[in-house]
């Protein structure tokens, strides 16, 4: 500054004036509200017609929650007990949840094995889906799962889940011996012999002994309600998962005739509807078996969803085996890795990481598809809806929301899980920084 | 295992070993060995299905498709009664399933973008309603939603009875359309002149008995072809104006009236009525009824994959980086235009191609027609034909075999117009 005012300086700041606040429209609440809902007169027609919906709905739901009823035993006791304010009749799912989840077959006193088996999911799962926190140890309790599950569920002496268990682990241990000393096909091949062999050994000696450790068997038809979409779900995504990798495998080797047959089998299968194929499993599957076999409905319906799913899986694989570059198969080659090995090691592991979403996607378009079940009259969670319940002389008539609604968030909640948790973990395989 | 293909090697004639440890022949071995398990495989389960057949005293025979079926069919395209034969029941059901796969295709669609882009809203309500709706479509069964809906449909909406008289609860929207628990009742076109026009005594009223044939069709289908040729031609014409002088020459009123008044004069000059329903009796008659199965499946299917599509959509325009809005803005381009000349085309590139499989999905879908009783091609062919011909095998082929050539047929055609599409690459 110039000198002229020096000595004319009669007052000067020492401190720095406190900060105004600002403006109120440019503040919390009232900011967010302006700048989110009213930006514009397009923007708010936008915000007041939503409001109008939600308040719609609402006015519908709440009354209808808030209001219901879980007593009564059957529709007029409904009607008597809600006068008409416009409440649920939720006493439905009060009576008949057990139906709802185990079918109206499945004898109620064994109903502890099926919620045992749920809740030993919780023990079985963890440690596959969270295999990076858990020890590997834990996932014994993954194997095990499926032979305590069916033992729980289906019953019978436990000798026969044991053969099979001991059968998948000789293959295991001869597919180790015989992969070192003769490489990956032999090794197959001779885990394919020992497992056979144990099955069929096990298999006498598990007929001798079949008292041993018996629960009371259930048989397949029995079985329904949301259980059966579970067990469904849970075995044909699990099956279709190898038999999927494998299709991807073969779509995409070089070999010509391997080649043609998986194209075909894929494009067969995605090109045909779910109820087909289980038109197939109901009524022509059966001419294809050896006369006088009898195969399970539940089989004959897990064998057709887990090829369709293989189909769908296959090409979701073949989608991240084609993403990776190709430098990376060069350099399984320049290893010296023959072809089995440079898929276990080197791109598989890859591949099946870039394809997680989309392995997710098929899953849960799989589980919800279980319900197409109903169709072929087994009674799954939609097929009880429609039958046993809404046509029993206890609630047909006036009740139509309430069980689908109990319907619609089962589904929705394992839905909406497995689709976080896919989530969750591409967020944990995320191996590059950014 | 891989033992490197020796050149000495070579020279020294075969060995059988080598079809095990020479990587040239070994791929021979391996896909010999699995052509013949192939072969065994397909050999066990023929012959299984002779062995069966005999049993049964059954042979394959589709001499079915020509007897006469028996049953009746609630949505006919085309003419049928019960007389007719299998096959004619069959090719209905094929159309039923083509209807009901485009109308929801269409309307999937539409759903599908509304949504799409009002996720991406600035709008903090609205963006979270549409991500309520995408949720809770996509994680619930379709089936719960087609049953959802055709319980609302069948419950909900008003019996027939209920608009009739002075005290009517009930009353058709617009006045014209009424809605009720058996289906929607649509006015239905008809024309009195035309092709197949009968002489109408002065005074009779006219109805859909004595109008002209439905070819008519096809002139207002010709009519509208042309339309849209001239206007295209409009539209050329004006660009090279504008190649030429610089200025483009105002075209909408042109493009408008080449639109609108040649089909006016044509459906005028047809004598096209509408066949407006009314209550008689215990029902309406008269118009076209949307039964409500269709509408359950059409809604539903519609809505549910909309969801799926809107996903779609809005991955689509998510890909494209801000920097093209923001170049073309540079350019000096409107917002509409940033949007149509910009934006669009290359959002369009990424959404296609999920889209057309959510085309397929709808189509495959529509198969569930028989959870609500629409007759679908599964419900005449695989539902009552098969049950009562006992004709399992050619029933269940025939029908994977019209899905499977419907999709291919889909995918080669919208994978054709993908390609015309895709990023020209140098």
């Amino acid at each position: 500054m110039s000198d002229t005012h020096a000595q004319s300086v009669a007052f000067v700041r020492e401190s720095e004036i406190p900060p105004a606040p600002p403006p109120v429209a440019e503040t919390g609440a009232l900011k967010w509200v302006r700048e989110n809902l009213f930006s514009g007169w397009f923007n708010s027609i936008m915000t007041i017609l939503g409001l109008i919906v939600i308040w719609y709905l609402l006015s519908g739901l709440i009354p209808w929650i808030v209001n219901g009823t879980w007593e009564g035993e059957n529709v007029r006791d409904c009607r008597e007990i809600l006068q008409g304010n416009g409440g649920g009749c939720f006493a439905v799912i009060a009576q008949r949840w057990e139906q709802f989840l185990f079918g109206f077959a499945y004898p109620d006193e064994f109903y502890w094995r099926p919620t045992l088996a749920f809740l030993l999911l919780f023990l079985a799962v963890p440690p596959a889906l969270f295999a990076m926190y858990l020890p590997r140890w834990t996932l014994i309790a993954t194997g095990l799962y499926p032979f305590v599950a069916y033992w729980l569920i289906w019953g019978g002496s436990i000798l026969s889940p044991l053969v099979v268990l001991l059968g998948v682990v000789g293959g295991y241990f001869a597919f180790n011996a015989g992969e070192r000393r003769f490489g990956f096909a032999l090794g197959l091949v001779a885990a394919l012999l020992a497992t056979l062999a144990i099955w069929w050994i096990g298999g006498t000696i598990a007929g001798e002994f079949s008292r041993v450790g018996r629960l009371e068997a259930v048989a397949s038809r029995d079985l329904g309600g949301f259980m059966l979409n579970m067990i469904l779900g849970i075995v044909c995504v699990s099956l279709s998962l190898p038999l999927g990798i494998a299709l991807a495998l073969g779509r995409q080797s070089k070999l010509p005739f391997i080649k043609g047959v998986c194209v075909v089998f894929i494009e067969f299968v995605r090109g045909v509807p779910l109820i087909t194929l289980l038109f197939v499993a109901n009524v022509v599957l059966a001419y294809f078996l050896p006369p006088g076999t009898n195969f399970d409905l539940i089989v004959r319906v897990v064998i057709m969803i887990t090829m369709f799913s293989a189909a769908y899986i296959a090409e979701v694989i073949r989608g991240g085996l084609a993403a990776l570059p190709k430098g990376q198969y060069e350099a399984g080659d320049s290893l010296g890795l023959d072809y089995a090995q440079s898929m276990r090691f080197i791109i598989l592991p890859q591949a099946l990481k870039i394809s997680i979403p989309g392995i997710v996607n098929v899953a849960v378009g799989l589980f919800k598809d279980t319900t197409l079940v109903s169709v072929i009259s087994m009674f799954d969670m939609v097929g009880m809806i429609r039958g046993p319940i809404l046509s029993s002389t206890d609630w047909a008539g006036g009740i139509y929301w309430e069980p689908w609604a109990f319907a619609c968030i089962l589904f929705f909640v394992v839905c909406y899980g497995i689709s976080q948790y896919s989530q969750w973990l591409e967020r944990q395989l995320r191996t590059d920084h950014r | 295992m891989t033992i490197a293909t020796d050149p000495h090697g070579a020279g020294q004639g075969f060995r059988v070993g080598q079809l095990i440890s020479d990587t040239r022949y070994r791929s021979y071995t391996f896909q010999f060995i699995a052509l013949v398990l192939l072969i065994l495989a397909f050999g066990w389960l023929i012959s299984n299905m002779f062995a069966n057949l005999e049993d049964l005293g059954q042979d394959i025979s589709y001499e079915f498709l020509s007897n006469p079926a028996g049953y009746d069919i609630n949505q006919q395209p085309i003419p049928y009664t019960s007389q007719d034969t299998h096959l004619r029941a069959t090719i209905i059901g094929a159309m039923n399933t083509l209807i009901v796969a485009f109308l929801a295709c269409a309307t999937a669609t539409v759903f599908g973008v509304i949504a799409g882009v009002l996720r991406l809203s600035n709008n903090w309500i609205i963006s979270k309603l549409m991500a309520v709706y995408v949720e809770m479509f996509r994680n619930i069964p379709v089936l719960i939603w087609i049953l959802i809906i055709f319980t609302l449909t069948a419950n909900v909406f008003p019996q027939p009875r209920d608009f009739r008289g002075e005290e009517a609860t009930a009353a058709p929207l617009f006045g014209i359309i009424p809605v009720t628990n058996r289906g929607i009742y649509v006015p239905a076109p008809y024309f009195t002149n035309g092709i197949g026009a009968q002489e109408i005594e002065p005074g009779t009223k006219v109805t859909i008995a004595n109008s002209a044939s439905s070819a008519n069709w096809l002139i207002v289908l010709a009519v509208l072809a042309g339309s849209f040729f001239a206007a295209r031609a409009i539209t050329g014409w004006a660009d090279k104006r504008q190649e030429a002088t610089g200025e483009r020459p105002k075209t909408w009123a042109m493009i408008l009236a080449t639109w609108f008044v040649p089909i006016i004069i044509t459906l005028f000059a047809l004598g096209l009525h509408w066949d407006i329903p009314a209550l008689r009796g215990f029902n309406f008659q008269g118009g076209l009824l949307a039964r409500n199965s269709l509408i359950a499946l059409w809604f539903a299917l519609s809505i549910y994959t909309g969801a799926f599509i809107a996903e779609n959509v809005r991955a689509g325009i998510l890909a494209i980086s801000k920097g093209q809005t923001e170049a073309a803005a540079a350019l000096g381009l409107r917002p509409g235009r940033v949007m149509r000349l910009v934006v669009l085309p290359q959002a369009l590139r990424v959404i296609i191609p999920p889209l057309i499989s959510q085309y397929l999905n709808i189509t495959k879908n529509t198969s569930l027609a028989i959870a609500v009783g629409y007759m679908d091609l599964t419900g005449t062919l695989g539902g009552i034909t098969l049950n009562q011909t006992g004709r399992a095998l050619e029933a269940v082929l025939l029908l994977m075999l019209f899905y499977l050539t419907f999709s291919l047929a889909i995918s080669a055609i919208m994978n054709v117009y993908n390609n015309s599409v895709a990023l020209k690459e140098r």
